[in-house]
């Protein structure tokens, strides 16, 4: 098991600096550059001024010059300065991170908890209304974008209800507190989970299908348990092992979601530092991001195999 | 228990009602009505108390779902119960809601399935299973729970009960699976034990042992048994009365004896006579004519006739009633009492044409073969062992013989059918065919050896693209090879579905439209297209019924003369292989312990281990089971990466003395003049088995 840990993080290294070669790359070719980005918001500038400020920023040297400035820094621990306001990215990135993992660890657990229960009950009525209108749900669920499916929670419940806030983290003037920052975080939250409650009721559904024609449970029946242990302990307990991996692959996309719908409510994550990075030509807080979230997804897939020997105890690495 | 029921009870027992379960008329079906499968048409029976009864058929006959209907095991729907009573001790287990029925399942009629691998939890450990019946019907404490269960697991021979008491499923061997199996059916100490094929899926040995403990255990605890099988030979031995099955309703229902040596039904008969005996290995098999049964058709008539040697006119307009034959003997055949009066037909024994003796020239030779899969470990991935699937294995076939090569599940037989036909790479060894070295061979040279060279593989359903049709399956061996132009390649289709008794019609078909038997012909046409010397077949026969198995043996044997084909026959059924082969070798743990003609490997083998397989193969004649000396092996196959040092059969062997523990036994010949060589590897090979 640890000698199985130790590989995967092995071979997660390589896969790092790839990415890190591979997005310095796509916000090189970019057009434009950090310099230009400010100077267009601001008066026009004279060609020694954004020589001079480019010098300053090293960005007139060549991109694998930049690069490796770069990874040296990161490899003694600093992810750099923000072109805009000089900050450190790491500063940045620590103070915006924990917005955004409340976001999504909300979204996700409780997309996992309602498309689960839902999947089980669709299964265990196969053919009948409850599991034809839970499917018909699903589809629709599937079928709306994370975005689409922002604004239209914004117009239904902000707007129209009024019933919830549409942007921010908290109501601006009031002091914080937790029930004001949940009151926020409902419907970004439903944006990001509905779409992938969907799936997992999908998966769970399938999964508990396949599970109730397994011999076991027959076993279970001829042993004259319960309806209600027989669907729970010797049912769902298999039934979620194939979730596992629906639930590690959840979390990458929840990244790219995340960003649509920080933008849309407004939520300070990180997220929206990316947006802005990237409108500002921040390639240093871009690609704090872009390692940041490389980092998480992997400690993720890693957390997934664990899951997977833990669930079923056929698993082991070695 | 309410105070109403105990009456029942009584009353039950004071009108002097033996039987502890009481079938009538029970009909079953799937589906919408109008558009049924009749799986179950008026099947009635009675258990007494502390009797065993088998009920035998082939697959779709209705024998499980008989029994899954009385546990209200099947689903409902798309099942349906549409006549019928069963009554457990006077009370209707059809007619009570299942609140009810739940309380009868698993403490008074407890079950056991056909494979222990898929019929245990895998995420549960075998503690929580044992005891979670206990717990459940009797509301015991989970102390006391674990020690009722650690009594059964003694009980049923799993050692050190205490310590694996933790361990998951897959943690044990498919034996000692279905032990636990079987102490999970009996912790609650049930008055019926149904089994449901629970050896289909064992090896023989393992199947003998398993038997001998439902047998001891029946006696020990006193309950009545309902054994499902397929296989007429394996109940002959231990069960008091056989009902037959077919087509959804039972045909004849007898004691043991009186079922064998009198049976009435033409389809009893034709069963009896598709199993060939160990005795009679020189008359050629008789099988049932035609395929299993098709259930969609409403029970309106003998559902044999279509099969049946002997139908007239009335078996296609009325369904036969079960008439009494004799005591505790019936049959539902309207011509039983003229069949029985006409001079019985012994299944008039057919000489088997004899092949062409076999050559001593060996067509195939392979010598010292070794197939190890490595092991890995570790943060780099390093060998750190070995599976020895084939551990050193030398035989040779003769031009125009079949050699057969026998042994249990992880013997290595199978893969070294495999290597030979180049589907796995030897890592050692040498294979000479037709006088060329072809271990490890690639491109080319494989590609002449596939043509020469084909497989029959175990499972046709499994084996066959089901997006292709039969004539594309059976033509893609001459387009993979080139071999002539399309319209030679359509003849010889044409040709090779004639050859294996298929019409012309079928080329068209999906395999799914076939039954079993079509698609095993299908397999065998396919591996003779390209007109091959020598072909391996891997367990051709196991997955079929037992009436179409001895068709297809036959076609097998017929085509060996027809075309002078030479076989290596793999497999475990040690009854049909001696019917089919001149010479068998015995494998156990990647070796071979034996090898010699099939006479004198069957009438005098020399190996323990090949003692024990023989006598642990049933045989279809209750009289045989009490005089047959049989050798129960204790123990399992041993772990194929970490086999024992000296004799790998050690272990397990019942001769075994310190040499064999040190010493890996020389093979010997132990041939009598003119009858060929007889090898054997055993320190002790001929001493008496005490």
């Amino acid at each position: 098991m640890l000698s199985y840990l130790l590989r995967k993080l092995l071979l997660s290294i390589p896969v790092l600096f790839g990415v890190t070669v591979i997005v310095f790359a796509i916000a090189h070719a970019m057009p434009g550059d950090a310099v230009l980005a400010m100077i267009t918001a601001e008066a026009p500038s004279s060609e020694e001024l954004i020589a001079m400020r480019r010098g300053e920023l090293g960005l007139d040297q060549q991109v694998y010059v930049q690069y490796l400035n770069w990874i040296g820094q990161v490899l003694h621990g600093n992810l750099g300065r923000s072109f805009v306001n000089g900050r450190g990215v790491g500063d940045i990135v620590g103070e915006r991170l924990p917005m955004t993992l409340e976001l999504m660890g909300v979204a996700l657990l409780a997309a996992f908890v309602i498309g689960t229960t839902l999947g089980v009950i669709s299964a265990l009525r196969q053919y009948k209304l409850t599991d034809y209108s839970l499917t018909l749900a699903g589809f629709v669920g599937v079928s709306i974008p994370d975005f689409f499916m922002g604004l239209l929670l914004v117009y239904v419940f902000a707007l129209e209800l009024r019933w919830l806030p549409s942007s921010g983290i908290s109501t601006a003037g009031e002091n914080f507190s937790l029930l004001d920052n949940l009151r926020h975080l409902v419907l970004p939250a439903a944006a990001l989970a509905l779409f992938r409650a969907a799936i997992f009721m999908r998966y769970a559904r399938a999964g508990m299908l396949e599970v109730l024609n397994q011999s076991y449970m027959r076993t279970a029946k001829a042993k004259g348990l319960r309806p209600g242990t027989i669907t729970l302990r010797h049912g769902l307990r298999n039934a979620l092992i194939p979730l596992v991996t629906v639930f590690g692959l959840a979390l990458p996309t929840l990244f790219g979601g995340s960003v649509v719908v920080e933008t849309i409510f407004q939520w300070p994550g990180i997220g929206l530092m990316f947006i802005d990075s990237v409108v500002n030509r921040d390639s240093p807080v871009i690609m704090g991001y872009v390692l940041i979230t490389a980092i998480i997804v992997m400690l993720a897939n890693l957390a997934t195999d664990l899951a997977y020997s833990v669930l079923d105890p056929r698993v082991s690495y070695d | 228990m309410g105070a109403d029921m105990l009456a029942i009870d009584r009353a039950a027992r004071a009108i002097g009602q033996q039987a502890v379960l009481s079938v009538q008329g029970l009909s079953v079906e799937f589906g919408p009505s109008g558009n049924s499968v009749y799986a179950v048409n008026d099947v009635s029976f009675e258990l007494a108390e502390g009797e065993s009864l088998a009920i035998v058929g082939e697959s779709g006959s209705g024998k499980s779902v008989t029994v899954q209907t009385l546990m209200g095991l099947i689903r409902k729907p798309p099942g349906r119960v549409t006549t019928g009573r069963a009554l457990f001790r006077g009370r209707d287990l059809l007619a009570m809601p299942d609140s009810e029925l739940r309380r009868i399942r698993g403490r008074d009629i407890a079950m056991i399935f056909q494979d222990p691998m898929s019929s245990l939890n895998p995420v549960l450990t075998i503690g929580l299973q044992l005891t979670e019946a206990l717990r459940e019907h009797q509301g015991l404490p989970v102390k006391e729970a674990e020690r009722q269960a650690l009594d059964m697991l003694d009980l049923v021979g799993i050692a050190n009960a205490a310590q694996r008491m933790q361990a998951f499923p897959h943690q044990f061997s498919g034996g000692q699976l279905q032990r636990i199996g079987i102490a999970m059916a009996l912790v609650c100490k049930p008055s019926i034990l149904i089994a449901d094929e629970p050896t289909t899926a064992l090896d023989v040995t393992i199947q003998a042992q398993i038997v001998e403990l439902v047998v001891r255990l029946q006696k020990q605890l006193g309950m009545a048994i309902i054994w499902i099988s397929h296989d007429l030979s394996l109940v002959a031995g231990f069960v008091d009365r056989v009902a037959v099955m077919y087509a959804g309703s039972i045909v004849e229902q007898a004691p043991v004896e009186r079922l064998f040596a009198a049976p009435v039904h033409p389809y009893t008969i034709g069963l009896l006579n598709s199993i060939p005996s160990l005795n009679a290995a020189n008359t050629r098999l008789v099988p049932i004519k035609g395929a299993p049964p098709n259930v969609t058709l409403p029970p309106t008539f003998c559902a044999f006739a279509p099969r049946c040697e002997h139908t007239v006119a009335r078996c296609r307009e009325a369904k036969p009633v079960l008439e009494t034959v004799g005591a505790g003997h019936a049959t539902a055949c309207w011509r039983w009492r003229e069949l029985a009066q006409a001079p019985r037909m012994p299944a008039a024994p057919i000489e088997r044409v004899a092949a062409a003796p076999a050559s001593q020239a060996p067509l195939l030779v392979v010598s010292g073969l070794k197939v190890h899969f490595p092991i890995r470990r570790g943060v780099l991935r390093r060998q750190v062992g070995a599976v020895r699937a084939v551990d050193g294995v030398s035989f040779e076939v003769m031009r125009g013989e079949t050699l057969a090569l026998v042994g249990e599940s992880g013997c290595g037989k199978s893969t070294t059918g495999r290597a030979v036909l180049g589907l796995e790479r030897p890592d050692e060894g040498s294979i000479l065919f037709d006088g060329k070295d072809y271990a490890g061979a690639t491109g080319d040279a494989l590609k002449q050896r596939r043509r020469d060279m084909q497989m029959v593989f175990q499972n046709p359903f499994g084996s066959l693209n089901p997006r292709m049709t039969v004539g594309r399956i059976i033509g893609e061996g001459l387009r993979a090879q080139k071999i002539g132009t399309r319209a030679s390649r359509d003849a010889r289709v044409s040709e090779l579905l004639a050859l294996v008794g298929l019409r012309e019609a079928l080329r068209n078909r999906y395999p799914f439209e076939l039954s079993g038997g079509q698609r095993q012909r299908v397999g065998i046409a396919r591996a003779l297209a390209a007109n091959p010397k020598f072909i391996i077949a891997d367990e051709p026969i196991s997955a079929l019924d037992v009436s179409i198995q001895a068709q297809i043996v036959n076609l097998l044997d017929d085509l060996k003369t027809r075309l002078g084909l030479t076989y290596l026959f793999v497999g475990h059924d040690l009854s049909m292989i001696r019917y089919l082969s001149d010479r068998v070798a015995v494998m156990y743990l990647g070796r071979i312990v034996e090898t010699g003609s099939t006479n004198a490997v069957f009438g005098a083998p020399l190996h323990p281990y090949t003692r024990a397989l023989l006598s642990a193969i049933p045989v279809p004649d209750p009289k045989a089971g009490g005089t047959r000396r049989r050798i129960v092996l204790g123990g399992t196959v041993p772990d194929p990466s970490r086999p024992p040092p000296g004799c790998h059969f050690h272990p397990r062997c019942p001769l075994a003395t310190d040499i064999c523990a040190r010493v890996e036994p020389q093979v010997r010949d132990f041939g009598a003049n003119g009858a060929g060589r007889h090898l054997v590897a055993c320190h002790h090979a001929g001493e008496a088995t005490p």
